[in-house]
């Protein structure tokens, strides 16, 4: 009888149903992550093996398909934009006046010299869209208990086909990520802090990208500002804007 | 003896003709094996040297690591003032800085939106100095097939084959896209000055080359390269001086912590280069001795066939009182007169047929379509001073030796029953 208790008030303390399934814990965290539209200022530092640079950005992201991107700082990359319309990539360069489209494995380059690729920015679905998940374990992370979950893709086309993720049990955040290759070679971690809650989400503030491919020390990815469902207007995500 | 010993010879086609032709044969092709051997090496060893590893290459100990990923992130620093410090401590080597990149070239159409695009392999290289050599080392002139060499930092050459799979010609402007050497997006327009055609299949896929200002501006590389690339003066690559050079150079940078620190390696030290020349050496070595003990044992037999075939011959001059050595010996005077003849005929003939293929070439570019080595697609022999005695070994001594071991017979006839012997 005290043992019932006693697990009734753990699950009651940690914010969540014990019978919850790894769909539903994934679905979870889609909300806190994804939204109709989202505008964010960040800092990208990154930290090669020469030493590190920081760029700073605003992007406007409309749902998962459309996104626009304006370097701000450093003064090579100030006005350098990027335009993600429905799975395409264009860059803007002021210095040549040109719009070049990204396509094919040039993506899966790493942008800017960062540890993420330009398919990790464009990839912006939603997990439940792309993987089909399970618990495998339970951890704690910097005191936070998490669930380890095991996501592999359902479509064909995602960027990694596998992904183990440490789930906050309480905020529904990941915490921690690993992405995998079809043959399990581990490509990348990202290790996420600094959860805020933001009109009534929990958000990560502070990522820490590691290309395990390359040497460095990583690239940390620090959102300074964000704000949900704002009134973007429709021309942001044209070519024009581009140019503008 | 011997006017008369070439008149028996020229007289008698049956002991001379046949003879002379297998050694003949045989000699050409010697020749020819060892012309083509040195040649097809020779072109791809200083194919490499030229476009990949010089003689001697200073780089990062990080680039050198990596270097076939052309990483302009791991490139040298303050290479101006270590090419001077190069150039007074090593006066006996040309030193030239360059930058190899990657990255991708987007032709624009009528407004200014991605026609067709590409990723090519870059190569910064100094065009535009008044004594620039690099040009030289590229064969640019020649390769240089329509339009012209680039006249300023905003031109660039194109592979030919490139241009055409995406319709650009000479006039036409392109963007470099690809990553500066800090990491940030390096964007850079040309003009395409000229197409060239390397007559590799490796380069000839899909290369640009443009001045080595241009490609420090385009890759924010001022004061740094990928590479400095040394070559003796003469040409020639010296194993010995590179190594003693190279040695010298890295005896002051004990290996340490700093990635960046710069190193020297020779040409035999990269990208497999050691184990390729001794390997195609060793492999060419084994070739010709093969080909040279092939052709000595058909010429050894051709000589034991002709003694063997004089045994009747040889029984009327014993009768006739001719001493047993004098035989012997004027067998070898003949078979060394054959065997000299068949030599020069056959290495004439194998040096005309060098030269032809030395001049002319054989094309072998659809063959190496697939490959990734650094050669030719059209290959020539090389002739060299080996290739005027070489044919001599096979043609002269086993004709000898074979004639000379077949020889050993008249000494052991008896006198005694030459006549029985004659009558039978």
């Amino acid at each position: 009888m005290n043992y019932k208790i006693l697990c009734l008030a753990l699950a009651f303390l940690s914010g969540s149903s014990p019978a919850q399934t790894a769909g539903e814990i994934i679905a979870k965290v889609d909300e806190n992550l994804s939204a109709r539209n989202r505008v964010t200022e960040s800092a990208m530092t990154i930290h090669g093996r020469r030493g590190s640079r920081t760029l700073t950005a605003k992007s406007y992201a409309e749902g998962t398909r459309k996104a626009f991107t304006e370097y701000l700082s450093p003064a090579a990359e100030q006005g350098t934009k990027m335009l993600k319309l429905e799975g395409q990539l264009w860059i803007y360069s002021p210095g040549t006046d040109r719009t070049v489209q990204i396509s094919g494995h040039l993506l899966r380059q790493s942008m800017m010299g960062s540890d993420l690729s330009y398919e990790d920015m464009m990839d912006d679905r939603k997990l439940t869209e792309i993987y089909d998940a399970a618990i495998t374990g339970e951890e704690s992370i910097d005191g936070r208990p998490t669930w380890i979950l095991e996501l592999t893709a359902r479509v064909t086309d995602a960027a990694y086909p596998k992904q183990k993720i440490w789930v906050d049990r309480e905020r529904y955040i990941p915490l921690r990520q690993e992405l995998y290759a079809r043959s399990g070679k581990l490509l990348k971690t990202a290790l996420l802090t600094d959860v805020q809650q933001i009109a009534g989400r929990w958000y990560p503030m502070k990522m820490l990208y590691k290309d395990m491919l390359r040497q460095g020390k990583g690239t940390e990815f620090l959102t300074k500002k964000i704000a949900f469902d704002q009134a973007i207007p429709e021309w942001i995500f044209s070519k024009a804007a581009l140019k503008q | 003896m011997i006017r008369f010993l070439l008149k028996g010879i020229l007289h008698d086609r049956h002991r001379s003709l046949m003879p002379i032709i297998v050694i003949t044969t045989g000699v050409a092709l010697t020749v020819l094996a060892h012309a083509w051997i040195q040649g097809v090496m020779g072109e791809a060893y200083t194919m490499s040297a030229h476009f990949a590893t010089g003689h001697l290459k200073v780089m990062t100990r990080a680039y050198a690591e990596d270097q076939a990923q052309m990483p302009v992130d791991l490139a040298l620093t303050g290479t101006g003032e270590m090419v001077e410090q190069l150039a007074a401590e090593m006066p006996e080597i040309d030193w030239a800085p360059r930058i190899r990149f990657g990255g991708l070239i987007d032709f624009p159409d009528s407004a200014g939106e991605t026609r067709a695009q590409g990723p090519v392999a870059g190569y910064a290289i100094d065009l535009l100095s008044p004594d620039a050599r690099e040009p030289g080392r590229f064969n640019l002139p020649q390769a240089l097939h329509s339009g012209r060499m680039p006249r300023d930092e905003r031109e660039a050459l194109i592979t030919h084959d490139f241009a055409e799979k995406f319709a650009v010609r000479p006039g036409d402007s392109f963007t470099f896209f690809g990553s500066t050497m800090e990491g940030s997006l390096a964007f850079h327009n040309f003009t395409v000055a000229g197409t060239v055609r390397f007559g590799s299949e490796v380069l000839d896929h899909g290369a640009i080359i443009i001045d080595l200002a241009a490609g420090r501006q385009t890759l924010a590389m001022q004061d740094a390269a990928g590479e400095i690339l040394g070559f003796f003066r003469n040409g020639r690559f010296d194993r010995q001086v590179s190594q003693q050079f190279a040695d010298r150079f890295n005896s002051g940078r004990p290996p340490g912590a700093d990635e960046f620190a710069p190193v020297m390696i020779t040409m035999r030290d990269q990208e497999g280069m050691a184990q390729l020349i001794d390997y195609t050496n060793a492999i060419g070595t084994i070739m010709v001795m093969i080909f040279v003990l092939a052709m000595s044992v058909v010429l050894w037999n051709t000589g034991l066939i002709g003694g063997l075939r004089r045994h009747g011959e040889f029984g009327v001059r014993l009768a006739l009182g001719e001493e047993k050595s004098h035989i012997y010996k004027t067998l070898i005077y003949e078979a060394l007169l054959i065997g000299l003849t068949g030599s020069v005929t056959g290495t004439l003939l194998g040096l005309g047929l060098a030269w032809y293929l030395q001049v002319v070439g054989l094309d072998i570019g659809n063959a190496m379509k697939a490959s990734t080595m650094m050669m030719p697609s059209v290959v020539r022999t090389q002739i060299s001073a080996t290739d005027y005695w070489i044919g001599f070994i096979p043609g002269l001594l086993s004709m000898t030796l074979g004639n000379a071991l077949s020889g050993i017979r008249i000494y052991k006839r008896s006198t005694a029953r030459l006549f029985k012997e004659l009558e039978a």
